[in-house]
């Protein structure tokens, strides 16, 4: 295959940052919007092209037999340490990369599109432009990764494009602490994740993924560990477990999900492409990428099961109390990856055939579109009434149809409605749960529930409830077309995207998998559970009553935790401020001031008061050191006399 | 009476001793110039004694003497004309007051 396209996909992002950092502050708004619009437009365009050609072209690098080969387009030396230790970069085309290129191109183009409208007249609005092609080139990188290391690279550089995107109103000290807690946060799970890389690396061969997944390999891994373990795990399990923290940190899993929901303080446009779409989900395209490795070791996968399933209920449980839409959004994110987590973590091939891989992929595939919808839709709102909080919205639903209907066809996806994209990809997720234990199954159906809750909760908050009286003022309209055309494209792939045949294209061993949806068993349960949950919002929340406060006031201890969503927050206040910076940061800084720079401050003491003492002998005067000279001679030749003699 | 080389290296030795503690204590610019050349001689002395005394036979030490005179001679107006100068500029000539280019 020739090598320009996939090339391009990747250099046009980047040339658009350098351009548009660069040369950003001499164009003018339109000049840089229309700029980076087209360079990310030109970028699908051949995203589109590499991933038809990988899935349907029939070409023989691609396919053999039926089943999907993985493919590297190019692999070049970048680093090399030593014989072993070499670091490349490359272009990997395999079922899943050729769907996050998909994936992340589309959304960024329309957030690209969208931020037209959404960004225009800001201060920045060239920069914004700017770090939008830089993220969009890190996650394009990080999904093409042909080995591990080229993956950490980009890893780093789509943390530090967010880190960027959330602090772009950096006078607003909000989104300065919100910027620097992701940045951080992140940064330690990453550091996890390197231990992981490094433990790993010492057992593995190579780095590059196709060899450390080909059939055969993830086992002569786990051999050549010779059975080591640490703490009751093997190796190879710490390894796995480790380099998963990595991705809990980006996917904002339980413990590590306390900067996603600050991360709404960026622009709203960047919190549906980076902290919806496409960089939280890295940590499950991790495992997944991994998936063989992870298959070693059931133990990991486990962990994972259990990470996931306890952050979806509490994602889930505190999105139902939040006030500010976009902290809604966020923490609905937070537990629909942990549902993809779930899913990853229940796929077994004895089972069924790793459904859970397929569906898990499936579900990051649609709820990338329908969640960058929901955000944009969150987005055209709050550009409307100029607020976050659900008090200062409700009955928006005549004076915003389209952003209305469009938030609408969000929520029936994600809470998984037929024939919406969602209720396709749950549904495999479900049954794979099922297949894999009934009690995790159950909790997750629960789980979907409570999604459907949550966000009929916010759309009937939103767009019924009650007017506020504040529209006399100020009448709030639908966005501009820059911003209600990206929602209507969005909204319709949400409608259809849950027909495309995904198994077909996507699964763990890249053979084709038929789905089937088993309507008995899981799909109509799970569909009354979210019926239930969207009527029972419905009465609710759909006009202005006292029924919210009297279940709100039934435990009123659970209302105000999941409000102040568990004291996470409050938790690691206490462990950073109280712990860490009083006990051992001071008692570290006093052993700095008193022992260390006491050691160098006595040195500098002592020659200083020496210098004091002996600087007298030289005055400058020649007698005084003749005086001296004569002294010493008298002095020297005594001793010599008298060794002499 | 029959004069040995100590008798010489005597007052040679006074006259070097004269010119040192002269150096030291002097404030004079002028007296501590005078102590150096009284040194100067001494030393000159020392070398015409070694020279008649030890090797009777040659001549190196008288002429390394006059050379040494002529040299001192010139060193001396040297002497003299910053000695001069300074006196012309701070109106002084004590070693104590001559500080202008301390740090």
């Amino acid at each position: 295959m020739d090598c320009t396209l996939p090339i391009l996909i990747l250099a046009i992002p980047i040339t658009m940052f350098l351009i548009l950092g660069l040369l950003g502050m001499k164009m003018s708004h339109k000049l840089a919007g229309i700029l980076g619009i087209l360079g990310m437009g030109t970028a699908m365009v051949l995203s589109y092209t590499v991933a038809f050609d990988y899935f349907f072209s029939g070409n023989e690098l691609f396919v053999s037999a039926g089943d999907r080969l993985q493919y590297t387009v190019f692999d070049v030396t970048w680093l090399q340490f030593s014989e072993r230790l070499v670091v490349n970069l490359g272009f990997l085309l395999d079922p899943i990369s050729a769907m996050m290129l998909v994936v992340i191109t589309t959304i960024s183009f329309f957030v690209h599109l969208y931020s037209w409208g959404y960004m225009e007249g800001e201060k920045g609005f060239q920069r914004f432009y700017a770090f939008l092609s830089l993220f969009s080139f890190s996650m394009l990188g990080l999904v093409v990764a042909t080995n591990i290391f080229q993956m950490y690279i980009f890893w780093e550089l789509v943390g530090v494009s967010s880190y960027l995107l959330i602090g772009f109103y950096y006078k607003l000290p909000s989104a300065v602490s919100a910027s620097k807690k992701a940045f951080i946060v992140t940064r330690f799970a990453d550091l996890g994740m390197l231990i992981g890389i490094l433990v790993l690396s010492y057992y593995m061969p190579t780095f590059n993924f196709i060899e450390l997944t080909a059939p055969g390999q993830p086992e002569a891994v786990l051999a050549s560990t010779g059975g080591a373990t640490f703490l009751g795990g093997s190796v190879l399990t710490w390894a796995l477990v480790l380099i998963f923290t990595g991705g809990m940190g980006k996917s904002a899993m339980l413990p590590l999900h306390i900067w996603l929901p600050d991360a709404m303080e960026g622009p709203t446009p960047v919190s549906a492409l980076i902290h919806a779409a496409t960089m939280v989900v890295a940590g499950v395209y991790l495992v997944a990428r991994m998936f063989p490795l992870y298959l070693m070791e059931y133990q990991a996968l486990d962990f994972i099961v259990g990470i996931g399933a306890i952050t979806a209920l509490y994602a889930a449980m505190v999105a139902c109390a939040q006030v500010d839409i976009k902290r809604v959004l966020a923490f609905s994110t937070i537990s629909q990856i942990a549902f993809m987590m779930v899913s990853l973590g229940v796929a077994r091939p004895e089972i069924h055939e790793g459904l859970g891989y397929m569906s898990s992929m499936f579900h990051l595939f649609t709820h990338a579109m329908f969640k960058a919808l929901l955000f944009l839709g969150a987005g055209a709102i709050i550009h409307a009434v100029h607020s976050n909080d659900y008090t200062s919205m409700g009955g928006l639903r005549k004076y915003m149809p389209i952003t209305h209907i469009t938030f609408l066809i969000g929520c029936l996806a994600i809470a998984g409605i037929y024939p919406f994209a969602g209720f396709f990809s749950k549904d495999e997720m479900l049954s794979a749960m099922y297949g894999y234990s009934t009690f995790w199954g159950v909790w997750m159906t629960f789980v979907a529930g409570l999604t459907a809750f949550y966000m009929f909760r916010l759309y009937y908050l939103i767009f019924w409830w009650e007017e506020n009286p504040h529209y006399k003022h100020h009448k709030p309209h639908d966005a501009p077309w820059q911003m209600s055309l990206p929602l209507i494209i969005l909204a319709v792939v949400s409608c259809v995207a849950g027909f495309i045949p995904f198994g077909e294209l996507v699964t763990w061993n890249r053979e084709p998998y038929h789905i089937h949806i088993e309507w008995l068993k899981i799909a109509i349960p799970s569909l009354c559970v979210a019926i239930f949950a969207i009527l029972l919002a419905t009465v609710m929340y759909a006009k202005k009553n006292s029924l919210p406060d009297k279940a709100a006031a039934i435990w009123p201890g659970l209302w105000t935790a999941a409000h102040r969503r568990f004291y996470w927050d409050e938790i690691y206040m206490f462990i950073t401020h109280k712990i860490i910076f009083n006990v051992i940061c001071q008692s570290i800084a006093w052993f700095d001031r008193h022992i260390i720079d006491g050691t160098m401050d006595a040195f500098a003491k002592v020659t200083q008061r020496t210098s004091y003492v002996i600087r007298g002998f030289q005055s400058g005067s020649i007698q005084t050191y003749v005086w001296w000279y004569i002294v010493g001679a008298v002095a020297l030749a005594t001793i010599t006399c008298w060794a002499i003699l | 009476m029959n004069l040995t080389m100590l008798m010489y290296l005597i007052p040679s030795l006074i006259m070097f001793a004269c010119g040192v503690y002269g150096f030291i204590t002097r404030k004079n610019l002028i007296a501590i110039l005078i102590s150096l050349e009284l040194m100067l001689n001494s030393v000159d002395l020392n070398f015409v004694i070694f020279n008649r005394f030890l090797f009777p036979g040659q001549m190196e030490g008288m002429f390394f003497t006059l050379f040494a005179i002529g040299i001192a001679a010139a060193e001396t107006a040297l002497a003299i004309a910053i000695v001069i100068n300074i006196f012309r500029s701070i109106k002084n000539i004590d070693v104590r007051k001559i500080t202008k280019m301390k740090f």
